[in-house]
């Protein structure tokens, strides 16, 4: 198994799934268009999540992260996940 | 049958909840979150509040707490679980109920005095009330509009396990009398089993004429097994 030597950065994007109302998002959207962004016709907002991480082979960490994105940073009733993995610096 | 009352970090209607049991010749024990034990003769509530500080989403880290541990395995061995506002939210999280409660739709945080009506008295939460009774019980949340998969609804509606509805004062389940847009005009249900309750109303905030009703006696009472009616 490959070793990940150094610090890895796990970025996290949690948006809501496109059925579940995003009131926030429409309230945002009501003030853009406010503002003269009438070209805006939706918004959505979701949560960035980093992680810094240290240690631990490539297979077995994205598991753990695929686990913790699923279990606790989102919910798979009302969101999506996507998990992106890179070099930390 | 004795209730824990779970006090999580920012937990904020534990007290009332023992008031509320006390008022009803209850004496419950407070359970601090860190604790890993729920005893076999005793029922559980989960209380109000912003737990963890509503961190992530409302529930999301309680339910990750040692306590949350000893309550799933209580529910499993089928002791009675009730969960208040935020107990409901984090009920929810830990999968003891299905479903999610999301931002209220009008966005504003709703505290007031709402109508619930009830809709399955044969439940132990509702064995006080008759079908289509009309309570009284206050709600205060920013995050209380129920949401699951239609399919879930559909299995909520066929099992009875909607306990509550909103509702006008008249009793009529209708879109206006919704406080924060969840589907149906879901307020409570219960799990399949029949031993999880979840509702976002406060049914603690009304067990005394003084403090302004005392509608929510019921479904204390009745989770704790004492006093049905004829």
């Amino acid at each position: 198994m490959r070793s990940l030597g150094g610090y890895l950065k796990a970025i996290v994007t949690v948006t809501l799934k496109p059925s579940i109302l995003d009131p926030q998002g429409e309230a945002v959207l009501h003030a853009i268009q406010g503002m003269g962004g009438k070209e805006v016709k939706s918004v959505r907002i979701g949560k960035h999540i980093e992680l810094e991480i240290q240690g631990g082979d490539e297979k077995t960490l994205k598991k753990k992260l695929e686990q913790i994105s699923g279990e606790l940073l989102s919910n798979p009733v009302m969101e999506n996940f996507h998990l992106d993995l890179r070099a930390g610096g | 049958m004795r209730f824990a009352v779970v006090q999580f970090p920012g937990s904020n209607c534990d007290q009332d909840c023992v008031h509320a049991l006390r008022v009803l010749g209850q004496e419950p024990r407070i359970v601090w979150h860190q604790e890993t034990t729920i005893h076999p003769d005793e029922g559980v509530i989960l209380p109000g509040g912003f737990s963890y500080g509503d961190y992530l989403r409302c529930g999301a880290i309680a339910r990750f707490s040692p306590i949350m541990q000893a309550v799933k395995a209580a529910a499993e061995r089928g002791q009675v679980v009730v969960g208040i506002c935020n107990g409901f939210q984090i009920l929810c999280e830990a999968g003891l109920l299905p479903g999610a409660l999301t931002r209220n739709e009008g966005l504003h945080f709703r505290c007031e005095t709402s109508y619930l009506r009830v809709e399955n008295p044969a439940s132990r939460f509702t064995s006080h009330y008759i079908t289509g009774q009309t309570l009284r019980i206050p709600i205060a949340h920013g995050e209380g509009c129920y949401r699951a998969e239609s399919a879930v609804l559909q299995a909520l509606e066929a099992n009875q396990q909607i306990l509550f509805r909103y509702c006008d004062a008249e009793g009529r389940v209708t879109r206006e009398a919704n406080p924060n847009g969840s589907s149906l005009n879901i307020a409570g249900i219960r799990n399949l089993r029949g031993n999880v309750l979840g509702m976002m109303p406060h049914p603690e905030r009304c067990c005394e004429a003084e403090m302004g009703g005392t509608d929510g006696r019921g479904i204390l009472l009745g989770a704790a097994g004492v006093g049905r009616p004829i």
